[in-house]
């Protein structure tokens, strides 16, 4: 089984972000950056697969030279192989899709694990345009029904399941007002969800190995993708900062508060 | 002259979800800022019915596409039959309330069409052919807007923002179309629904929210939202520790509330729950911690131990009545 997963270069998820004065874009100074969160619960998921399958898990990042580190984090929990598309400059979805579908073409994976959304741009789309791309089935926002704080956790029906012939996945999903399950013929596209699982450490031999496994560079001439891209980021702004409110001192006053104030009970 | 095409969506029983009408409110906003017509359309096995009651929202023409391929959603095959209305109609724009369904097909049905899509849009700009949509990042700390120049635009809407439309506005014509049928690589296996007696956290004029200050103990949450007639909402803390359902957490990877009030009890207040409430017309912060960040976004808060807090709340509140 291959499974090629993305990992997205993000804004650590702590930082405190700011727009430039002119809207021009954020203030870099001082960010730390990571690896998408949901990202890192595709490399856990792809890496829990492999282990129960056989096979071997494939990164790919879209971006310049620093994505490396991505990834470099995610060879160390455990991926056997990168591949860096490198690319400066903004990228859309279909821009970043039609990247990926090449990659998925080249590669030709059994499947392509990918995070429901980025933490940046909170866009939600890449996977669903890469499925339509590919005209592959999607399962999107793959979600695991019990509890992940549990020490049983490892031992618990898994979100997804591949078929005894291995040619399916049943996925469970997170949807509105409840769980829908779907099986998909593979090769699919699913994206993650927070609840999926929780991502390894990568260990110290781990970080070690990393440094030697090997990082494939592509380019989007290679490719034959051309990444103009269709949306415009014209400004950022910050939002309407709220008005700190009060402290008040107990339950009644609170209850006044809410009654004759804000007149909403 | 510009036809924005909205999509309404039904739920599993066959009534429309609510966020539709804000959706139509919204497209109606767009259309009057393009200078163009406003569309309706909706598919399914049988969606007749639901699509009759979408007369009277002051649309040019309710459009209705039945095939019995089309009974459980599947973004793989709602997309293609979309698809083939959007070119008929040759829409210029086509949106949908931000939920988990559109989430699931507005970019695949975008990705068909090589459309550029926006996000959880929460208003737009400018006018004509320059309509720009403004729309979040960075979990709600950054507004961008944006332009999409495909010639066809896609998009999904935050439902709060946008005032739900009124019905009564005339009777909009209901046309059927064909929808293309395509096989479909994924099956539907099945859907199990989280069953509540209380509205949905989305709707719901009240939300009382715990997080992993209960510890795990949502009887207090529960009784004051029943007192209030509210909806339960959580922190993702509390959903990952399976003391609640997933469906409950509210934040950027969660749902987006804005209600008339917001009650957050034993919540910090990081960023990321702040993005799915900070719209809330009141909010009120219940935590043991002077310095907890939720006090800078709350109208009222007290310092207390939640325990404490929230029973002398339900009675106070009751003596209301
Ligand atoms: C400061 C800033 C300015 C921008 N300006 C523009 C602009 O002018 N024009 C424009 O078109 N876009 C612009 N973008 C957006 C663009 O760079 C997006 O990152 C891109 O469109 C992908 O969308 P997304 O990250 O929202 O994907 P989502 O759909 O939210 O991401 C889902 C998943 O897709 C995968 N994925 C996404 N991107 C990558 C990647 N690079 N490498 C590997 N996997 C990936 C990941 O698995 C991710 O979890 C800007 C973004 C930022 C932060
Ligand atoms: C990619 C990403 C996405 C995320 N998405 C979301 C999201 O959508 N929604 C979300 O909520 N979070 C999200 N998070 C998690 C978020 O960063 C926080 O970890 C989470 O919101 C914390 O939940 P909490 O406030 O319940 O817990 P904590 O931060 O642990 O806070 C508990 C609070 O309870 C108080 N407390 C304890 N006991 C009592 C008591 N007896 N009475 C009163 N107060 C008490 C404490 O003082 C503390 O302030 C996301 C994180 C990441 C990295």
């Amino acid at each position: 089984m291959k499974i090629l997963v993305t990992a997205k270069r993000v804004e650590d998820p702590e930082s405190k972000i700011k727009v430039k004065p002119d809207g021009s874009g954020i203030v870099q100074e001082g960010l730390k950056y990571k690896i998408n969160p949901f990202d890192e619960i595709g490399v856990e998921e792809g890496l829990r697969l492999v282990a129960k399958h056989q096979g071997e898990v494939v990164v790919v990042s879209i971006g310049g030279k620093e994505v490396q580190e991505q990834l470099r984090h995610a060879l160390a929990m455990g991926a056997h192989r990168a591949v860096w598309v490198n690319h400066t400059g903004p990228l859309d979805q279909l821009g970043i899709a039609g990247l990926l579908q090449k990659v998925a073409e080249k590669e030709k994976p059994d499947m392509v694990i990918l995070g429901k959304q980025s933490i940046d741009d909170d866009q939600n789309q890449v996977g669903q345009y890469l499925a339509e791309f590919l005209g592959w089935g999607q399962a999107t926002f793959a979600s695991k029904v019990e509890s992940l704080e549990s020490e049983q956790e490892k031992n618990k029906v898994p979100a997804l399941v591949i078929g005894a012939d291995g040619k399916t996945v049943r996925v469970i999903r997170e949807v509105d007002n409840g769980l829908a399950t779907l099986e998909c013929q593979l090769p699919a596209i699913v994206t993650t969800d927070l609840r999926l699982n929780q991502p390894r450490y990568a260990s110290l031999p781990g970080i070690m190995k990393a440094k030697s496994k090997p990082i494939e560079e592509l380019t989007p001439d290679k490719l034959g993708v051309n990444v103009t891209p269709a949306i415009q980021v014209l400004k950022m702004s910050s939002p309407p900062a709220r008005k700190a409110g009060i402290k008040v001192a107990d339950v009644p006053a609170l209850v006044e508060k809410l009654h004759n104030e804000a007149k909403v009970v | 002259m510009p036809i924005v095409l909205i999509i309404a969506e039904q739920q599993p029983d066959g009534n429309l979800r609510k966020a539709t009408y804000n959706a139509i409110g919204a497209g109606k906003q767009l259309a009057e800022k393009a200078g163009g017509e406003l569309h309706i359309a909706l598919v399914g096995k049988d969606p007749a019915k639901a699509a009759d009651e979408l007369k009277g929202y002051g649309a040019k023409a309710v459009h209705v596409g039945a095939a019995p391929e089309l009974e459980h959603y599947l973004a793989e095959t709602y997309a293609p039959a979309l698809a083939t209305l959007v070119q008929e109609l040759k829409a210029d724009y086509v949106g949908m309330a931000a939920t988990a369904q559109s989430k699931d097909l507005m970019p695949r049905l975008a990705a068909r069409l090589r459309a550029a899509m926006a996000t959880d849009v929460m208003g737009f700009n400018g006018s004509g052919a320059d309509v720009t949509f403004s729309r979040p990042m960075w979990a709600g700390n950054v507004f961008a807007e944006v332009k999409l120049t495909t010639p066809v635009k896609a998009f999904t809407l935050r439902a709060t923002e946008f005032p739900a439309a009124q019905g009564g506005q005339g009777a909009a014509e209901v046309k059927t179309f064909t929808p293309k049928v395509e096989a479909s690589k994924t099956k539907f296996i099945d859907f199990k629904e989280v069953k509540s007696a209380r509205p949905e956290l989305t709707e719901a004029r009240v939300v009382v929210s715990g997080g992993r200050g209960t510890k795990g103990d949502f009887k207090e949450i529960e009784a004051l939202a029943d007192e209030l007639g509210a909806a339960v909402g959580a922190s993702r803390a509390v959903c990952d520790a399976g003391w609640v359902p997933n469906d409950l957490q509210v934040g950027q990877t969660g749902k987006v509330v804005a209600p008339a009030l917001y009650i957050a009890a034993g919540i910090s207040g990081a960023i990321q729950h702040l993005a799915g409430m900070k719209s809330s017309k009141t909010i009120v912060a219940i935590n043991k911690d002077p310095e907890a960040p939720i006090f800078q976004v709350a109208d009222y808060g007290i310092v207390a131990d939640l325990f404490k807090v929230l029973p002398e709340l339900r009675a106070e509140l009751g003596k209301l009545k």
